[in-house]
């Protein structure tokens, strides 16, 4: 299933920053916030939530880029995940990866130029003992071979 | 008829058709007119069985496993008739694997309906809080620190002396921190124990509170465990509802509230005070200590911040008694250790037993040796940060001490198993790239050293003057290790160095005595 989002708007956007602003320590809590809504963070957004933090315009932006979870724009229709970490490279996730990379045509880290798959490393899902593991839009895969990987592949790009 | 079955909805047995399963036995029996509760539990932790089946009957639980949706009906034919089927695997308790186990912190995961406060008490849960709650603070101190437990986040500091510390600070505000950003790969048993026993975590947590003089609490979990995430928001409400979070905690006059907060995606949060930075909402830097967290940590106050497992190692201790726990284990490590055995491995899952096992007996005994068949040809312990042993340490036991005298850690117990197709030269150069990925970039050791790690590896795979880059990146690692400021530019000289160290020759042929050429 793909993820639905809002198309950006700053009312909306508005809406979500005061509703978390009065938590301690509330920045990560709004970004995730936007990018539940929006699916990324829009730029728009982060004076705006400097703004509500009473945080300068260059905090916020630094906490944005710190963290390697948040969007600064949107992702392909699907998002499909490879453990690249240890255990998964360990039960043949390297070979898995490339072949991800060359059936879709872009490498790791990168969408699609039709914007259908946005194909992403992820450093270690927790799922170690049924490795190489993967995620599709949230879905979780363990025991990844080429046939499951050719599959989850196919399901992204429809 | 009807059948009480338990399948788990764990994120390791979904990943591997759990959810599929569940909903096939579900449709199956209602199209047979047979009645049936599914529970979905934790994991047993066995996950090469996943998805595994468990029916109850009067003798105990019968469970199957791995099964997929076509074998269901088969399944409930076996079930109805009380016939033989090829997936059985008898009685759960007597699997040799789950009962050769020493199961404290893990006891009830796999078994309960982690959604349940009623199932969680009827258990044993919450037994530690009572006595808790009776004893005061100063005699949990005692039993906390008599039971010898040391953090299972990696460090291995005295859980008493650090709770000891907070207790005895003065402030208006103190805080629980719940370091739940396991982000180390092979370990998954914060994961397990917090979607498969959360009220356990919640349980240990609470405990903590009481003892320092906290009343809010926050567990930090990683964005990449949204199972987890929900498990605990699930339970944290429960348990506001069942009065065991909130004002006069089981009927106490002590007060005590969670909340959970979720990361995103920077591994260098699992470094105790840059995870306080995160939760404060800044970019995640490591902060120098001293001052310690215990004295100055989460918005500047007290903060007793624990990883999942030794919260949840808590109130086994507290029901139970020092004692019991401190029996176990060997030299200055006490209790047992939730061991998680992962990548290219038969058996794998989450082991926990007694510290002093080998790991050769871990490797090769309790995980049967390689997924592929091939043999064993190295092992990394503890995580990306954690050495890279071979075959010849596998005498070594499980054991803080041990593993430091031989260059290694046992971190948050992890294994990794390597079949003989590993280049360690990539492995080594994984190691540096991980670190450059994910440095905070405080600290110049870490933030330019893995960088020019990268590089100077790259350029011992690529042949260029092997000895001399070998000597540069020994140097540099020693630079690393001593300069940085936290464990992940610090430790991650361990991985590098323990296969530069004992797989030398994936690096270099093995030096010759060279012949004057006159």
């Amino acid at each position: 299933m793909t993820a639905v989002y809002e198309p950006w708007d700053e009312t909306r956007g508005a809406e979500i920053i005061a509703e978390h602003a009065k938590q301690e320590g509330a920045t990560l809590v709004i970004l995730h916030a936007l990018q539940e809504a929006f699916g990324y963070v829009p730029e728009a957004a982060i004076p705006m939530v400097a703004q509500a933090l009473n945080l300068s315009r260059a905090e916020v932006h630094g906490v944005f880029t710190f963290y390697h979870d948040f969007r600064h724009k949107p992702a392909g229709r699907h998002v499909l995940k490879l453990c690249r970490a240890e255990a998964c490279q360990a039960a043949g996730g390297d070979a898995l990866a490339a072949r991800a990379e060359a059936k879709l045509g872009v490498p790791l880290g990168n969408t699609t130029a039709d914007d259908r798959v946005t194909l992403e490393p992820i450093y270690c899902l927790g799922l170690c003992a049924t490795a190489p593991s993967a995620m599709l839009d949230g879905r979780l895969i363990g025991r990844l071979d080429e046939k499951r990987l050719d599959a989850l592949v196919a399901e992204a790009q429809r | 008829m009807s059948m009480r079955l338990f399948v788990s909805r764990d994120a390791g047995a979904v990943a591997v058709g759990a959810d599929e399963v569940a909903l096939a036995l579900e449709q199956a029996a209602a199209k047979r007119g047979v009645t049936v509760e599914i529970v979905r539990t934790g994991s047993r932790g066995m996950y090469w069985l996943e998805p595994l089946v468990e029916v109850a009957t009067p003798q105990g639980r019968i469970a199957f496993g791995p099964v997929s949706e076509t074998d269901v009906p088969s399944l409930l034919d076996a079930l109805a008739s009380n016939t033989p089927h090829l997936l059985r695997l008898g009685a759960t308790d007597e699997i040799p694997w789950l009962k050769r186990q020493t199961r404290l912190t893990f006891a009830r995961c796999g078994v309960i309906d982690p959604r349940s406060l009623d199932d969680y008490r009827a258990h044993g849960g919450y037994k530690g809080l009572e006595r808790a709650l009776s004893l005061g603070s100063d005699a949990i101190l005692v039993e906390v620190t008599a039971s010898g437990l040391r953090g299972r986040g990696g460090a291995g500091f005295p859980t008493g002396i650090k709770w000891k510390t907070v207790a005895q600070a003065k402030a208006d505000r103190k805080f629980i921190v719940c370091n739940a950003d396991e982000g180390d790969s092979g370990t998954f048993a914060d994961r397990m124990i917090m979607e498969g026993d959360p009220f356990l975590v919640i349980e240990g947590m609470t405990t903590a509170g009481i003892t320092v003089g906290a009343t809010k609490g926050y567990i930090y979990i990683r964005s990449e465990y949204p199972h987890a995430v929900e498990a605990m928001n699930a339970a944290i409400k429960a348990a506001k509802r069942g009065g065991y979070l909130g004002d006069k905690i089981g009927g106490s006059t002590s007060s005590f509230d969670l909340e959970v907060r979720v990361g995103a995606g920077a591994y260098v949060c699992g470094e105790e005070t840059s995870l306080l930075e995160s939760l404060e909402g800044r970019r995640g830097l490591v902060r120098a200590k001293p001052p310690l967290p215990a004295h100055h940590g989460l918005f500047g106050k007290p903060t007793v911040i624990n990883n999942v497992l030794s919260f949840a190692a808590i109130p086994f201790i507290l029901a139970e008694g020092a004692k019991a726990y401190t029996d176990f284990g060997m030299g200055r490590s006490r209790g047992t250790m939730p061991i998680q055995l992962a990548g290219n491995i038969r058996h794998g899952g989450l082991f926990e037993t007694a510290f002093g096992v080998t790991l050769g007996e871990l490797v090769d005994d309790v995980g049967g040796g390689t997924f592929t068949g091939r043999p064993v040809r190295a092992v990394q312990v503890g995580g990306p940060l954690g050495a890279y042993f071979p075959r010849a340490l596998f005498d070594t036991p499980f054991d803080y001490e041990a593993f430091a005298a031989r260059d290694g850690l046992i971190g948050h117990g992890g294994i990794v198993v390597f079949d003989d197709s590993v280049d360690m030269r990539r492995q080594a150069r994984f190691a540096m790239e991980f670190c450059a990925i994910e440095s905070c970039g405080k600290c110049t050791p870490c933030r330019i050293g893995s960088t020019r790690g990268v590089e100077t590896i790259e350029k011992i795979i690529r042949g260029e003057r092997v000895s001399e880059n070998l000597a540069l990146v020994e140097d540099l690692c020693n630079t690393m290790k001593f300069g940085s400021l936290c464990a992940l530019g610090g430790f991650t000289p361990y991985p590098v160095l323990s296969a530069l160290k004992h797989f030398r020759e994936d690096f270099a042929p093995i030096p010759t005595t060279l012949q004057a050429a006159e």
